[in-house]
């Protein structure tokens, strides 16, 4: 029988395979600290595709299209894991969308978009290494660069 | 078939390179002759958030000179933004009052948003550091007409090409062409890496070069830039590049440079270039400054449906 280094849930959702530097990133999106059910944090755990990996286990929860496609930007080869009846019913990899709205601040401080009340948009130029371009001010930006809205 | 019927001009990026070459043409017809009532009876609307005395002057001559009218303004401290109000609302406004809007703002995507907002063609005369497209027409139509043509040219561009809008959307439309380009500026001011990698995905020809001299020999076409205080948050940072470049005859005379070369600036200059480059045959820059007129015309004349 497989060990369980996270316990498992009931109901809710799995994060699995977020690589561990982001684990904590990735939690902060889910605004766990405001959770009132279960939720689980494994990092460092073994992972044949990783080599260390995160995971995130929420009792009761489905996320929205937003907090997915925050996910994918920040832990791109991240797994969701629908469970139900303790059973995995759904599982897919997020994905990055080809345009982000919304949900990441332009890092050019000049950007109309930090200046009026508007939503920032993004067109993803490259998912793998994430590459975007604003879509006022037309400037790149990489992983390192992309901060969340 | 090109349609500018109704488009907007926001950023170079956003026209082929058929398109630039169609308003170049539509450019030409009207340096050749007058069209004094193509746009009479439209108002063109200016809005000037940021000072800029030749964009706005040109932009109003060329709708004056089409039979259209002008309004606006170059204040914004006179107008609603000073209570408050936000761009979507001043465009909203002052959609209802006129055919077309001509805007320059210090912030960049600002154009942009305001194009989203109104249904009337908008043109971009600016926005901070990002674009400014009329002036990349303008830039195109006097190096075809000093040169005879765009295709595969030498282009230095010179001074500040971190911040200089005008050498980054050059540059672009330049791609278009086969142009071999060297960027000559200290290390603080190269050009940013977002455009080298636009360029290098185009399969552009590129060298970065801290010294003019290096290159002089090969340059067809030599963009000068002024180094813009304005864009330097830390005056001390400006002080420390303030004149590195200041091209005059004397300097030309030292360097080797072809006969034929020809050096463009979007002006206006401080210290980069000296007045004794004025009466030579290398300065085109204030043909240059007067080619906006009839492509400014064109690009009103086109939009607003009056010329195709």
């Amino acid at each position: 029988m497989k060990k369980l280094e996270v316990s498992a849930i009931e109901e809710g959702t799995v994060i699995d395979q977020i690589a561990s530097k982001s684990t904590f990133k990735v939690a902060n999106i889910l605004d766990i600290q405001n959770i009132d059910q279960v939720v689980l944090v494994g990092v460092n755990l073994s992972s044949k595709k990783l080599n260390k990996k995160g995971i995130i286990k929420i009792g009761g929860k489905q996320l929205t299209q937003e907090e997915v496609n925050k996910i994918a930007l920040i832990a791109p080869d991240a797994t969701l894991n629908i469970i139900k009846n303790s059973e995995v019913v759904r599982k897919f990899q997020v994905a990055i969308p080809d345009t982000l709205e919304g949900i990441v601040r332009c890092f050019n401080p000049n950007c109309v978009s930090n200046h009026q009340m508007i939503q920032s948009k993004f067109h993803v130029m490259n998912k793998n290494p994430i590459k975007i371009r604003c879509y006022y001010c037309e400037r790149h930006m990489g992983g390192d660069d992309i901060e969340l809205a | 078939m090109v349609l500018l019927k109704n488009r907007d001009i926001i950023s170079i990026l956003d026209f082929t390179k058929e398109e630039i070459s169609y308003i170049l043409d539509l450019s030409k017809k009207m340096d050749k002759q007058r069209h004094t009532d193509l746009l009479k009876g439209k108002i063109l609307a200016n809005l000037f958030f940021e000072p800029s005395t030749r964009t706005k002057l040109s932009f109003e001559t060329a709708m004056k000179r089409l039979g259209g009218d002008v309004i606006g303004f170059d204040d914004p401290d006179k107008t609603s933004t000073a209570k408050g109000e936000s761009l979507k609302d001043s465009v909203k406004i002052v959609e209802g009052y006129c055919d077309i809007i001509v805007i320059r703002h210090f912030l960049e995507g600002a154009s942009r948003l305001a194009a989203d907002t109104v249904n009337v063609p908008v043109i971009n005369a600016g926005d901070g550091a990002c674009q400014h497209p009329t002036q990349t027409f303008l830039d195109l139509y006097t190096i075809k007409n000093t040169k005879g043509g765009l295709e595969g040219l030498t282009v230095g561009f010179l001074g500040d090409l971190k911040y200089g809008r005008t050498a980054h959307s050059l540059a672009y439309a330049l791609a278009h062409f086969n142009a071999e380009m060297f960027f000559i500026s200290p290390p603080s001011l190269r050009i940013p890496k977002d455009y080298i990698e636009q360029l290098q995905s185009r399969g552009v020809s590129y060298h970065e070069v801290d010294s003019l001299s290096e290159v002089s020999s090969k340059l067809d076409i030599l963009y000068c830039t002024r180094i813009q205080k304005e864009r330097f948050a830390d005056p001390v940072e400006y002080e420390k590049v303030r004149g590195i470049y200041k091209l005059s005859r004397t300097v030309l005379d030292n360097l080797k440079i072809g006969n034929d070369l020809k050096i463009l600036h979007p002006l206006p200059r401080v210290e980069e270039m000296d007045e004794s480059l004025d009466s030579t045959d290398y300065a085109v820059y204030f043909q240059q400054a007067h080619s906006g007129v009839p492509v400014r015309e064109a690009l009103l004349a086109a939009l607003l449906g009056a010329l195709q």
